[in-house]
């Protein structure tokens, strides 16, 4: 008798082990080829490099975003923006403003030589390796992708609003039209077919640049050995993969 | 009592499969189709490359240029359309004295480095590119 219990809890053991490949064939059958030949996920990890000496804050960026992304263009929606930081001698905090999140540029507004130090930060989503945005959304509706990108599944988006205040960032918005959550998806749809995101394609200086980290050849890897390199809110262990160079501390 | 039991997990199974979507939980707790559904979407920028592939002219002024690192879409706008279609769409010609400001124009926020102009004192009214090359303008210049 005990043998025969044996013998079934190892036959059930071994159907039931069978069962997942078995779904997971069947799924692929079903749909056909879950991914494109072309571009394979796991090859590739991205992030961005933003050299903060080179941005000359002429919005380029933030316009071919919007362009590229179909981003509304009144200015409380975006994608991608750029902050002009004004930090005086001794200042405890700095004066930071970004006129149309930087869309029509930066009028003058700072006299040269008035003592304090000025700079312009691009500032995007930092396609986080353990995203806060992703851990609240209750529906599974934002997610970190293989390849590093973090994304928004809009067709299943409740528009709840929890990953826009999770977000530490200040990356996320709901769009007026979708009342869906949007963001930067580092170009999703231009990355994954070999180009590179609209916005490191218009900036004339390069002080965005796209980066596979999973690509020895890539220069990034020259670049972060060469450079002292920073993530933006570090102590929240977000692991940002956007990484400035060039960081100002009066930076939040 | 048992055939309650049955029934719950009867009715729990057909719940979850008319509830959870296809392909939820592959990769993660998400949908997998959402990957493909944002990569789906045509580029409106089409990359330097897939400019200087029929404008060879233009390719050869900007290349070893100052301007060999900005993209032609940097100041000609997003120009998918017409990479695929030439007779579509024509590149946008900026104008010079405008264009030429969006970067250029002195602001104290600039990297100090990087070339800027003060129309006060610089510009005498005339159009940028009367003097310098748009394409390369540390080259030759233009006369």
């Amino acid at each position: 008798m005990s043998s025969d219990r044996r013998d079934f809890v190892l036959t059930a053991g071994k159907l039931l082990v069978l069962t997942a490949p078995a779904a997971a064939y069947l799924e692929a059958v079903e749909t056909g080829k879950a991914e494109e030949p072309a571009y394979k996920m796991a090859e590739h990890y991205w992030g961005m490099i933003v050299d903060v000496d080179k941005c000359i804050g002429c919005g380029n960026c933030v316009r071919a975003c919007k362009t590229e992304n179909d981003v509304p263009v009144e200015p409380y929606f975006f994608r991608t923006w750029v902050e002009r930081y004004h930090v005086a001698e001794g200042a405890e905090h700095p004066d930071v403003d970004s006129p149309d999140g930087g869309y029509s540029g930066f009028p003058e507004k700072y006299a040269a030589g008035d003592g304090a130090k000025s700079f312009f930060v691009p500032k995007l989503c930092n396609q986080c390796a353990h995203s806060p945005c992703t851990q609240v959304c209750p529906v599974g509706a934002t997610f970190e992708s293989p390849d590093g990108a973090v994304l928004v599944d809009k067709s299943y988006c409740l528009g709840c609003r929890y990953c826009v205040q999770a977000c530490p960032y200040g990356c996320r918005f709901i769009d007026p039209r979708t009342k869906t959550v949007d963001k930067c998806n580092l170009c999703y749809h231009r990355i994954t077919k070999g180009l590179t995101t609209a916005c490191c394609e218009s900036c004339p200086t390069g002080a965005r640049q796209l980066v596979d980290l999973k690509d020895p050849k890539d220069p990034v890897h020259d670049f972060l050995r060469d450079h002292k390199i920073q993530v933006l809110k570090p102590q929240l262990a977000t692991g940002a993969k956007v990484y400035y160079n060039g960081l100002d501390g009066s930076v939040r | 009592m048992a055939g309650l039991f049955a029934a719950g997990v009867v009715l729990f199974l057909i719940l979850k499969a008319v509830l959870v979507p296809k392909g939820f939980g592959v990769y993660g707790h998400y949908r997998a189709g959402a990957l493909a559904d944002n990569r789906v979407r045509a580029p409106r920028f089409a990359g330097r490359s897939a400019c200087i592939e029929c404008h060879t002219d233009e390719r050869d002024a900007w290349k070893g240029g100052k301007h060999a690192g900005v993209g032609c879409e940097a100041c000609h706008g997003a120009l998918a359309k017409h990479a695929e279609d030439p007779s579509a769409s024509n590149a946008f010609k900026p104008d010079p004295n405008t264009i030429c400001f969006t970067c250029h124009l002195t602001n104290a926020a600039k990297p100090r480095k990087f070339p800027q102009i003060d129309p006060k004192n610089h510009f005498d009214g005339g159009a940028c590119n009367g003097c310098h090359s748009p394409h390369a303008p540390d080259k030759e210049p233009k006369k």
